[in-house]
């Protein structure tokens, strides 16, 4: 009999499914990863209800929100962080669930530890209550970011019932320009899909753009598909995949790590399968980008011109700029080079691992942060300081004027004490420019590292290669 | 949970698209470990602004949220469903609501509406012009009624997962494990790598 060709999606749907029924289907999650925000009300209803967590050596904890970055041992910021960190620890070692907990050798933030420590591998499903969840589909995984009560589903069953998502493939065609990163892929193509073009898909990415980032750029690029509204993105395996697992903490070994492989080699969707629709997206020639509105899709190369709302095809896009423009307190046609920064993050989910810090490191390399402006470099784990540190990185960074900081969400969603006072501009290497996303009134300008860095030095938004122009004289 | 099949309120009308969960509820809000007592949280920013609908004595009591394009975008907050609900939001209407959020949404026995935006521009003419009109959603049949925008019994979306939560008011993890035996025959022919923690 033939086989049935198969998207990767699909082909991970289908070996997850335990039942199907009006309510939808039943998946089965290879592993759950808890973060300190989302889940206390979940373990405390299994508590409660005096039910069991079923498979906890399936679960993997760390805390990254609330977690204070400054020098030393800092206490956490307030009452109500100290207390979620608290409950973690707590809950989590009444259930048996291993945490990565504040200051820890393992500690970082979930979507930086789960591939580093090997925990995230091909033809997985991986949830966790959090939308950026999608980081994990780098590597041919279905991760996706769930509410409180699904985490407490999965706690109870190691299961979850959903409704099947549609699932679309993104075709990147052409070469990305010189100095184009894998952020700034991401943001080029949620300004093509639009913020919410995604919604009801998991999304595979491919093309020759995609195939030639390194595993680092396609956490990136996933870890954003999520800002289309998709609810996953991901990217099938293949010798890159395979290069940066081997050898990892929970990667398997001998026997296994072959059996595995061979496995993981037939994952890809196979020849000629159908989506349930099919994009391409042309990234010929594309420059550093970065964002002047309020959602990460109102973004344009570095340089050019703050659009006119008028420039807009639809009245939803056209009013969307017009909030935004209004709450960043920019004008139309404003060059985004002539925005005056004072905030610089360097981090994040998105890009806090050694590849983002040390492409923003060659850029900041005996230069000096502008006068004004702080800039913040916060590792995206304890592992991932700790080799920077091994290649002089932080060196570099403190001797330019930028602090050197310890692991966290940190200044990506601002709840730990890092933030943008109101009315500042910050230009950012997160994932999110909502309103008030990096501390109440902030104005956000989404990145990659090398433009974040060279937007430091120059103390206005920036790229790299402008930077050097301006050296040049 | 308790079953719900029919919603009737009032309306509260905010016309603006991809309305995210940082701005339903911000984030300094997800720093509580309870699951209850976020209605203050609602909204909490574009509430200092006196203009700003839910600010407005007439339209106190009103249960369903009328939303544009891309309801509950961002970040996967359970939270946000937990302030809607502590406000005492029963439904939220808009053209389309983001994937994770309308999961969330029936968790807590609120109804995700996504109805066809022709029917919510019109909904927002009447609803912003009088706050005393009010709707009628029909969860068993997914249809809405708004005889003030001369709707009649219109069909909206609701997914299958959604619908049989809300209707059959049962406890889903219940429900799953109702499913023991199927899970443990799966579990029995995992792939033998996969990773296991501790
Ligand atoms: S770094 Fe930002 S996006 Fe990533 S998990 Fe932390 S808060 Fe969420």
């Amino acid at each position: 009999m033939k086989k049935r060709r198969l998207n990767l999606i699909d082909k991970i749907w289908e070996s997850h499914l335990i039942d199907s029924n009006a309510s939808g289907d039943l998946l089965y999650i290879d592993m759950q990863l808890f973060n300190e925000v989302t889940s206390p009300q979940a373990f405390e209803n299994i508590r409660a209800k005096g039910r069991q967590v079923r498979r906890p050596e399936l679960c993997l904890a760390t805390a990254d929100h609330d977690v204070p970055t400054g020098p030393g041992h800092p206490v956490p910021i307030d009452d109500v962080a100290a207390t979620q960190i608290a409950v973690q620890k707590e809950q989590c070692s009444r259930f048996g669930i291993e945490l990565h907990s504040m200051f820890s050798r393992g500690n970082g933030i979930t979507h930086v530890i789960g591939p580093e420590k090997g925990v995230t591998q091909p033809g997985m499903t991986i949830v966790c209550g959090d939308s950026h969840t999608a980081t994990h589909g780098a590597f041919g995984a279905v991760a996706f970011g769930i509410g409180t009560s699904q985490v407490e589903h999965v706690l109870a069953t190691q299961t979850l019932r959903l409704s099947r998502p549609k699932t679309m493939s993104v075709t990147l065609k052409g070469v990305p320009g010189k100095g184009a990163s894998a952020k700034d892929l991401a943001l080029a193509i949620i300004a093509k899909l639009g913020h919410g073009g995604g919604t009801g898909h998991l999304i595979e990415f491919r093309g020759d753009a995609v195939r030639n980032l390194s595993m680092e750029g396609r956490m990136t690029l996933c870890n954003m598909a999520i800002e289309t509204g998709a609810r996953s993105g991901l990217i099938a395996p293949d010798e890159t995949t395979l290069a940066y697992l081997k050898g990892k903490e929970c990667a398997p070994k001998g026997e296994l790590w072959e059996l595995a492989s061979a496995f993981w080699g037939d994952l890809g969707s196979d020849d000629g399968v159908n989506f349930d629709s099919e994009v391409e997206i042309d990234v010929d020639g594309i420059r550093p980008m970065v964002t002047w509105g309020t959602n990460p899709s109102q973004s344009v190369p570095v340089g050019s011109l703050v659009p006119e709302p008028s420039s807009f095809s639809s009245a939803r896009e056209r009013d969307a700029a017009v909030t935004a423009l209004r709450y960043m307190g920019l004008r139309p046609s404003t060059r985004t080079s002539e925005i005056p920064i004072n905030v610089v993050f360097i981090g994040s989910c998105t890009n806090g691992r050694l590849e983002d810090l040390a492409a923003a490191a060659e850029i900041a390399k005996g230069r000096k942060v502008a006068d004004g402006v702080r800039a913040l470099v916060v590792p995206g784990s304890q592992d991932t300081k700790a080799a920077a540190e091994a290649m002089g990185l932080d060196e570099i960074f403190i001797r330019s004027g930028f602090e050197w900081r310890s692991p966290g969400c940190s200044m990506c969603v601002g709840m730990n004490g890092d933030v943008v006072p109101a009315g500042q501009h910050s230009v950012s290497t997160s994932n999110r420019n909502f309103e008030g996303r990096q501390g109440a009134g902030s104005r956000t300008h989404l990145a990659s590292p090398e433009t974040a860095a060279a937007s430091a030095i120059a103390g206005r938004i920036c790229s790299a290669a402008e930077l050097s122009e301006i050296e040049k004289g | 949970m308790e079953r719900v099949v029919k919603v009737r309120g009032r309306i509260i009308p905010i016309r603006r698209s991809n309305i995210d969960t940082d701005q339903i509820i911000p984030a300094h809000w997800m720093k509580r470990v309870e699951r209850s007592g976020y209605q203050d949280g609602l909204f909490e920013n574009w509430r200092t602004d006196p203009e700003f609908v839910l600010n407005d004595a007439n339209r106190a009591g009103a249960t369903v949220l009328l939303a544009g394009e891309n309801f509950g975008c961002g970040s996967s907050r359970e939270h946000a469903v937990w302030a809607l609900r502590d406000y005492r939001i029963q439904a939220v209407i808009a053209p389309s609501i983001a994937d994770i959020h309308r999961g969330n949404l029936p968790q807590e026995g609120l109804v995700p509406v996504e109805l066809d935006k022709s029917y919510v521009d019109r909904l927002f003419e009447v609803a912003e012009e009088d706050p005393e009109v009010d709707v009628q959603i029909d969860i068993l049949h997914r249809t809405l009624t708004c005889a003030s925008a001369n709707l009649f019994d219109k069909e909206f979306h609701l997914d299958d997962a959604s619908h049989f939560t809300l209707v059959n008011g049962l406890d889903p993890i219940d429900q799953t494990l109702l499913l023991k035996n199927e899970i443990l025959s799966y579990e029995s022919h995992r792939n033998p790598w996969l990773p296991m923690i501790g």
